[in-house]
């Protein structure tokens, strides 16, 4: 009885703790959604300049998430998979771009494909990555692709080879077996891989913009748009940019709860 | 039919140790051994998941060690039954079949007659999440068999179940094996599994095939100490063969009593075997067909299930039934023989 109705000083520390927390965040966000009033946000979205920032940063968020996968598959399925010369320093490189500050990212990026033989001869090639949607395409890439590398080697590791070697007893070849069940099973961690990769690639600006340069309707993505507005002083537009990434983020969260809650990102 | 010649594999923690096997068409084969000694790594070699390091494996006469597993026509159940699970019941047993390109008609046919067969034909709509351990593995026998494979290997098959669905099952694995004429094998550490199904039993340990026989002679002619010992000999003794009449040699055992066996061995230094089952304890010498009789004092008595362990001060291991046990009122303290036959105790060169 005394043991309860004694009140725990840490119990209270730590719930406040929490409570203040939780505050602070709301605060934020209720600060920028309630900068601005209701008429002059629709009319911010509804100009040609936020419209471009919307469809440029969707665009490219989706083709950076789709390469992401692309190249994540093959790549988390070797490391959960297979034993090799050298895997546990590989593990560690793939985990650099998260550890790596975002623009140091982008120099990286702008040197690669501005300066090197590589990046000139993908240029005379067509492919211009730098000033170009392009950069800011392979800038949420290199910066995102470790969390979707990361849930799937993880979601990976997770299914019993055993599902494969049924599969193979069964008639099915190694590739579709992968591709009848392996996949299949990993279809939660593929959907929490892809919904935090795109969010990511819709919020990167660090990288995009030591590669993609900031240009007002051309790599001007919802992030840049708040940027330039804020710089020259336009507070609506940058505030309909800021709404619309924090609504994408909200609803990422809720996603990404709702699937990967078994899947570890850091 | 299938023929294993000196194959060896290894994975670092198991590992197979020059393997040759042969098994029959038609037959229900059992490997039996403890937990670590390379049946799984075995039954994957055979079924095509592991390339054996060396060695070759025949099946029907032709050579398929490099042939892989979705071109060998072999099913495989585990233990933990490993069901599609984002596939229903009725998906997970026509797996195979859509592998085989086969039409829809013919897989609905196909999966509503082993459905049924293994009594699963209600779960059908059901995911394998929903299912109990006993319904699962049955799901996936069934899925294993709708290739109509030429062997079905077993790995473990009951050890997930409760005892009750595990008998339950047993005799299902009967019925599928007479149904099909498949031929089965099937990996346990069980030994009642292993005594109430099998054909033949190979007996493996750290790798190797140490002994290949029937169920008899497996539990009751080892090979040697560690067979003995692992199929449940418990009386085991090293002992020098005196003389031989008859047929019938006497072994002068270590304890310092004389024992009559029939043995192929008609001098110098022997293991001798004693099954605990073999023996009947009584308070009087009798005339019988025993040849044997030990005294001795009754150190321990222990009821395990139906039987009572019994131990005597002379070293002697005795399992009697609970009922014949208290029809003569065993005590702990009380003198009794051990007696047993000639042909009961199992002779090998020591």
């Amino acid at each position: 009885m005394l043991n309860e109705l004694r009140v725990s000083k840490i119990k209270i520390i730590t719930i406040l703790s929490c409570l203040l927390l939780a505050f602070f965040i709301l605060v934020l966000i209720t600060c920028v959604v309630t900068h601005t009033t209701l008429p002059a946000l629709m009319t911010s979205l509804a100009s040609k300049e936020i419209q471009f920032a919307i469809k440029l940063s969707l665009t490219t968020a989706a083709i950076s998430t789709f390469l992401c996968i692309v190249i994540s598959i093959p790549a988390a399925y070797a490391l959960a998979r297979y034993d090799f010369f050298g895997k546990s320093l590989i593990n560690t490189l793939m985990d650099v771009p998260l550890a790596l500050p975002p623009l140091v990212a982008g120099v990286g990026l702008l040197i690669l494909f501005g300066t090197t033989s590589f990046g000139k001869g993908l240029a005379e090639m067509g492919l211009v990555f730098v000033f170009t949607p392009l950069g800011i395409i392979i800038a949420q890439f290199f910066v995102n692709v470790p969390f979707m590398f990361r849930i799937l080697r993880g979601t990976f590791q997770g299914i019993n080879p055993r599902y494969e070697h049924v599969a193979e007893t069964l008639g099915c070849t190694e590739a579709q077996a992968f591709w009848r069940v392996t996949l299949p099973m990993s279809k939660n961690g593929l959907m929490a891989g892809s919904v935090i990769t795109w969010s990511k690639g819709i919020g990167e600006f660090g990288a995009a913009l030591m590669v993609a340069g900031a240009t007002r309707m051309k790599t001007e993505t919802l992030p840049i748009s708040l940027y330039l507005n804020m710089s020259c002083g336009e507070l609506n537009l940058a505030i309909a940019s800021a709404t619309i990434l924090i609504v994408i983020s909200l609803v990422t969260l809720f996603i990404f709860e709702r699937y990967g809650g078994f899947a570890r990102v850091f | 039919m299938i023929h294993i010649e000196n194959i060896s594999k290894d994975l670092g923690e198991f590992f197979l140790r020059d393997v040759t096997l042969d098994i029959k068409e038609g037959e229900y084969f059992v490997i039996l051994g403890p937990t670590g000694a390379g049946k799984t790594i075995l039954l994957e070699s055979i079924a095509g998941i592991y390339r054996p390091d060396s060695g070759k494996i025949l099946l029907d006469d032709s050579d398929i060690t490099n042939v892989p597993p979705w071109e060998r026509n072999i099913g495989m159940v585990y233990q933990d039954y490993t069901l599609f699970p984002f596939l229903t019941v009725a998906e997970n047993i026509g797996f195979g079949l859509k592998s085989r390109k086969k039409g829809k008609g013919e897989i609905r046919r196909k999966v509503d007659e082993l459905a049924n067969l293994l009594g699963v034909s209600h779960l059908s709509h059901r995911y394998p999440a929903t299912l109990s351990g006993g319904e699962q593995q049955k799901v996936a026998i069934a899925r294993a068999i709708a290739i109509e494979p030429r062997v079905l290997l077993l790995d473990e098959p009951l050890s997930a179940l409760d005892s009750r669905t595990r008998d339950y099952l047993r005799e299902e694995l009967k019925r599928v094996k007479e149904e099909f004429g498949i031929t089965m094998v099937h990996v346990t550490h069980d030994q009642t599994e292993a005594l109430v199904l099998a054909d033949r039993i190979a007996v493996m340990m750290q790798g190797r095939i140490m002994q290949v026989g029937t169920p008899h002679e497996i539990f009751n002619k080892p090979l040697n100490n560690d067979l003995a010992d692992f199929v449940g000999v418990e009386n085991i003794w090293g002992g020098i063969v005196r003389n031989n009449e008859n047929g019938i040699v006497a072994i002068e055992v270590e304890t310092g009593d004389t024992i009559f066996a029939v043995s192929e061995y008609l001098d110098g230094a022997v293991k001798v075997f004693l099954r605990p089952e073999e023996i009947i304890l009584s308070e009087h010498k009798e005339d019988g067909s025993a040849r044997n009789a030990i005294k001795g004092r009754i150190n321990e008595l222990q009821d395990i299930g139906p039987l009572t362990h019994i131990k005597l001060d002379v070293g002697l291991i005795a399992h009697i039934t609970k009922q014949s046990r208290e029809s003569i009122g065993l005590q702990k303290g009380d003198e009794v023989y051990a007696m047993f036959k000639a042909t009961s105790v199992h002779v090998v060169r020591e």
